[in-house]
């Protein structure tokens, strides 16, 4: 068999510097899915895009070619002219994007973004292209096409436009598509779900797909191919299985290993000990106005409702959650940045056998020492550190604002926290953007520990980092926090993460906890469907065990359709019972 | 329909938007101390002419110049009975000019609607030449296409606007024989509307228009551009490139599309700035606008000239602001939306 695509010794560099892209060959046969894997920085998008001549301005091939088309009749895309090459786009080749957020224009109709693609190479007239279009939402899984056909894209869900994107890369039935990281900005159960729908259309059409993804899960999920890359160059490559199976190459062995996962062996369950609580939620609920515009009622959400979550000294709770669940509410509740509906309390105790005090009713004096006490850490280190501020700055700060030491002595505890977090004292006099996104999250940790707090809450501490930096930055959170006798609040969407540093979890879905269990338990013997859904939507870097969409439809759904007993009437839901000693799971009895 | 009550809802705010505005322009031109009749009134004690004193008492119980200045504003915008009974700004009196000794509407008259024509040329200039400038420069951004565009804009920015009214009006003599100064041939001046009148106030808007324009085209067309620059890097292009749009129409049915609304919410804005900003070119170029009156009234605490004026160009910046509202509305489905998005 003949490879529909044939890239062989591609470079691509930036102005006069080193080549980015270096050598890369790898072909992808008709029908079958390539996986392109590696960490940011590895060249392959800017690979996947070259394919269809997308690159930047400023980007140049050096060398190569890429040959496509079955049988004899490839051309080299990279000798086309502009407007053959127009041709092949979005016809022959097509492309989804990592973010379905703001990868379709807000301004148009779903309907008119996809049909275009119809009416630029098929010259379909109006009514034609609208029946394909309403065909291909249909196959895509949208419940009422007419309605998305005329829906905005902000009108959707990111899944829901995801699929729309698919759509529109399915839409005039391509011989090759390029996923570029389809699912990473999607929640775990979409991510599966999404895949399945790539897999099941590539089935029907017979079409080859390039995919490119940092999660080695996602690629034991969907490929026949593998192709490992770093640094701009080719690590690796193979069968899948062999790939996955054995790796060969250190490289590709190192990914491995920094993979977090959720443990397959089972540990008899504990009652964790509740005696000393830093942190107790009790019936913490939050609503949220939403102006309806012009004269109507302001519409009521609710963000997060009765919810009791506690926090033993020195150990970590996790709140896992998809976006919308709440998680990050019941975190800026918990730290005293939000109200709560009257009824809701939180409680903090800075010490043992201290007085505990009201988060939500402090005097002067006990906010200040509050925020002493209590930090967090945030998502996106890129936009947590002020670009303007030296390292330095940045770290004494805090420290000043509270009056603490003198100018030398803020200096010294700056440099120390830079050695606890592993940078080196040398760094201070620099500015964040001389930092990788790992050294900046260390640094933001860094920025926490200044003031010696006791709490600290972790709001997706990872979740923007590549899979070997993040587990750096999880063995360095593990680290302090038993060197410093620190308690965690750790707020994730991702179950694998959380498996690894958490003493208890609790899995928070439409405002409500529906599960909570000290994570052994809670992975080796899940209640509830949600709960099921998540880990059996986890993708395993193991060919032999795929995703069961089955699990996972049957669990993500709204929270009307989850099967008895756990099913909400309304937006009445069950209480939470306890199963077993120390195992919460929403249900009724 | 729900544009239609959106633009009702809409106007209503403009309504009541413009009697805080009339408020606080009464209350501004009421600060410094005294007014145009009392000074008139020392300054003639002081001369020892007594006839024109009892003149000017007698004007001051007439606009009710002697009451409290609630009172007074109140009277001033026809909201309370004065002493001729209602008659002020909501009942189309606008009060009298001590300082031309005539009433405020008759001074004002022809001026207004000429404002209102320079200005919306004025206008319609800076669309009309920063909306292809604009673009051409983002989409060549960096090339000698940018670099040109940006050194003419920002030529124009820098040029007083007095300065090249000037220049304009001494080559446009030179090489196209057009007319030096005022809106129109002055042998139509108090004519009725005709053709030839038309065609003598078109070819004298010529300069002036050109003048009034380029600096606020210069600012628009960077910002444009700017926009335009911030929008091309977003994903969304990428998608419609990789869908084989070809790129000239890329360009205008994406970007372009975006980069457009902070261009028409522009518009409320673009309008009080050339009125108060073409002052100084209308004294200099001899513009039968608004502008010197205004100038003129507010030395001399002339205070209902100076209300007056200042009302009409809150009006037209408030009616400008209605329009880009509600074409940004029409334009931008999330706006429309707005409670159903996020």
């Amino acid at each position: 068999m003949t490879p529909l695509l044939d890239i062989q010794d591609l470079s691509i560099g930036f102005g006069t510097q080193g080549p980015v892209v270096d050598g890369v060959s790898f072909q992808v046969m008709p029908g079958q899915t390539c996986a392109l894997v590696g960490e940011s920085g590895s060249g392959k998008t800017l690979t996947c895009r070259s394919v269809l001549r997308i690159l930047p301005d400023t980007a140049q091939v050096r060398s190569g070619s890429i040959r496509f088309g079955p049988g004899d009749t490839g051309q080299d895309l990279l000798m086309l002219s502009a407007r053959s090459m127009r041709a092949v786009r979005g016809d022959r080749i097509s492309m989804i994007f990592q973010e379905p957020m703001r990868s379709l224009s807000p301004l148009h109709r779903l309907g008119d973004q996809v049909a275009e693609v119809l009416r630029l190479h098929r010259r379909m007239r109006p009514p034609a292209a609208r029946q394909a279009v309403l065909e291909t939402f249909e196959r895509v899984g949208f419940a009422d096409p007419m309605r998305a056909f005329r829906a905005y894209p902000f009108e959707m869900s990111g899944g829901m436009r995801q699929r729309a994107m698919i759509a529109m890369a399915m839409v005039a039935k391509p011989d090759l598509l390029i996923a570029d990281e389809p699912t990473t900005a999607l929640d775990v159960t979409t991510q599966a779900q999404v895949l399945g729908l790539i897999k099941d259309l590539q089935q029907e059409t017979g079409m080859a797909v390039i995919l490119v993804t940092h999660d080695l899960g996602v690629v034991a999920n969907m490929a026949e191919t593998v192709v490992v890359m770093n640094k701009g160059r080719v690590m690796e490559q193979g069968p899948a299985a062999a790939v996955l199976g054995a790796p060969a190459h250190g490289y590709t062995a190192k990914l491995f290993a920094a993979a977090p996962m959720i443990p397959q062996v089972a540990a008899p369950a504990r009652a964790p000990t509740h005696s000393d609580l830093i942190l107790d939620l009790r019936g913490v609920s939050k609503t949220y106005s939403v102006r309806a515009g012009g004269w109507k009622k302001p519409l009521q959400v609710t963000a997060c409702r009765d919810v009791d979550l506690a926090l033993p000294r020195g150990k970590t709770l996790a709140v896992v959650g998809e976006s919308g669940s709440g998680k990050t509410t019941c975190a800026r509740i918990a730290l005293g940045a939000e109200m709560p509906d009257p009824g809701g309390t939180v409680h903090f105790c800075p010490g043992q056998g201290m007085e505990q005090i009201h988060v939500h009713d402090m005097t002067r004096a006990q906010r200040t020492a509050f925020q002493r006490q209590a930090q967090m850490v945030f998502q996106d280190p890129y936009s947590s550190l002020s670009p303007r501020m030296r390292v330095q700055e940045a770290l004494t700060e805090p420290m000043e604002i509270h009056g603490i030491g003198t100018r030398a002595q803020r200096r010294d505890k700056a440099a120390e926290v830079l050695r606890w977090v592993g940078l080196s004292p040398d760094m201070l006099g620099r500015f964040p953007h001389a930092f990788s996104g790992g050294q900046r999250q260390r640094l933001s940790i860094a920025r926490a520990l200044t003031l010696d707090p006791v709490l600290l809450v972790c709001d997706e501490p990872t979740s923007a980092l590549d899979v070997s930096v993040q587990d750096q930055i999880l063995t360095l959170l593990e680290d302090i926090r038993d060197r410093a006798g620190l308690s965690y609040l750790f707020i994730s969407h991702d179950l694998a993460v959380v498996a690894r540093i958490a003493d208890e979890v609790a899995v928070m879905r439409q405002g409500v906890v529906v599960e909570q269990a000290p994570p052994d338990t809670l992975f080796y013997n899940p209640r509830h469907p949600y709960t099921k859904a998540l880990i059996a939507a986890q993708p395993e870097p193991d060919v032999t065990r795929p995703i069961d969409l089955g699990l996972v439809a049957r669990g993500a759904g709204t929270p009307d359709t989850w099967p008895e007993p756990y099913r909400f009437e309304g937006s009445v839901a069950p209480d939470l019972m306890e199963l077993d000693p120390g195992h919460l799971v929403r249900c009724h009895a | 329909m729900m544009f239609l009550r959106y633009a009702v809802y809409r106007f209503v705010t403009m309504l009541l938007t413009l009697v805080v505005v009339s408020v606080m322009v009464f209350v501004i031109i009421n600060l410094p101390p005294g007014d145009y009749l009392s000074n008139q009134i020392a300054e003639l004690r002081a001369t020892g002419q007594a006839e024109g004193v009892a003149k000017a008492e007698f004007l001051r119980t007439e606009y009710a110049l002697d009451r409290p200045l609630w009172e007074q504003y109140l009277i001033w915008a026809g909201f309370a009975p004065g002493p001729q009974g209602f008659s002020g700004l909501i009942q189309g009196n606008f009060g009298w000019s001590f300082e031309f000794d005539r009433p405020v509407g008759e001074i004002v008259g022809d001026a207004l609607w000429l404002t209102v024509l320079v200005n919306l040329a004025a206008v319609l200039f800076v669309y009309v030449v920063a909306l292809p400038l604009g673009v051409v420069a983002a989409a060549r951004s960096e090339t000698w296409v940018d670099y040109s565009a940006a050194f003419v804009g920002y030529l124009g920015l820098a040029t007083p606007n007095f300065l090249l009214a000037l220049i304009l009006f001494y080559y446009g003599h030179k090489y196209f024989d057009l007319p030096i100064g005022g809106l129109m041939d002055p042998i139509y001046e108090g004519e009725p509307m005709s053709w030839p009148k038309v065609k003598s106030i078109l070819i004298h808007m010529i300069v002036p228009t050109f003048v009034i324009g380029t600096s606020g085209a210069a600012a628009m067309m960077q910002r444009l551009r700017a926009n335009m620059l911030d929008e091309l890097s977003k994903p969304y292009v990428e998608t419609a490139r990789a869908k084989g749009l070809a790129p000239a129409k890329l360009l205008a049915k994406y970007p372009l599309r975006m980069a457009f609304n902070p261009f028409v919410a522009d518009i409320g804005n673009l309008l009080p700035a050339m009125v108060s900003g073409s002052v100084l070119v209308s004294v200099v170029l001899g513009l039968q606008t608004i502008g010197p009156f205004l100038l003129a009234a507010l030395k001399s605490q002339d205070q209902f000239l100076a209300g007056f004026v200042l009302m009409f160009v809150a009006l037209l910046t408030l009616i400008g602001t209605m329009i880009s509202d509600m074409l940004l509305v029409l334009l931008d489905p999330r706006i429309r939306y707005g409670a159903r998005g996020q």
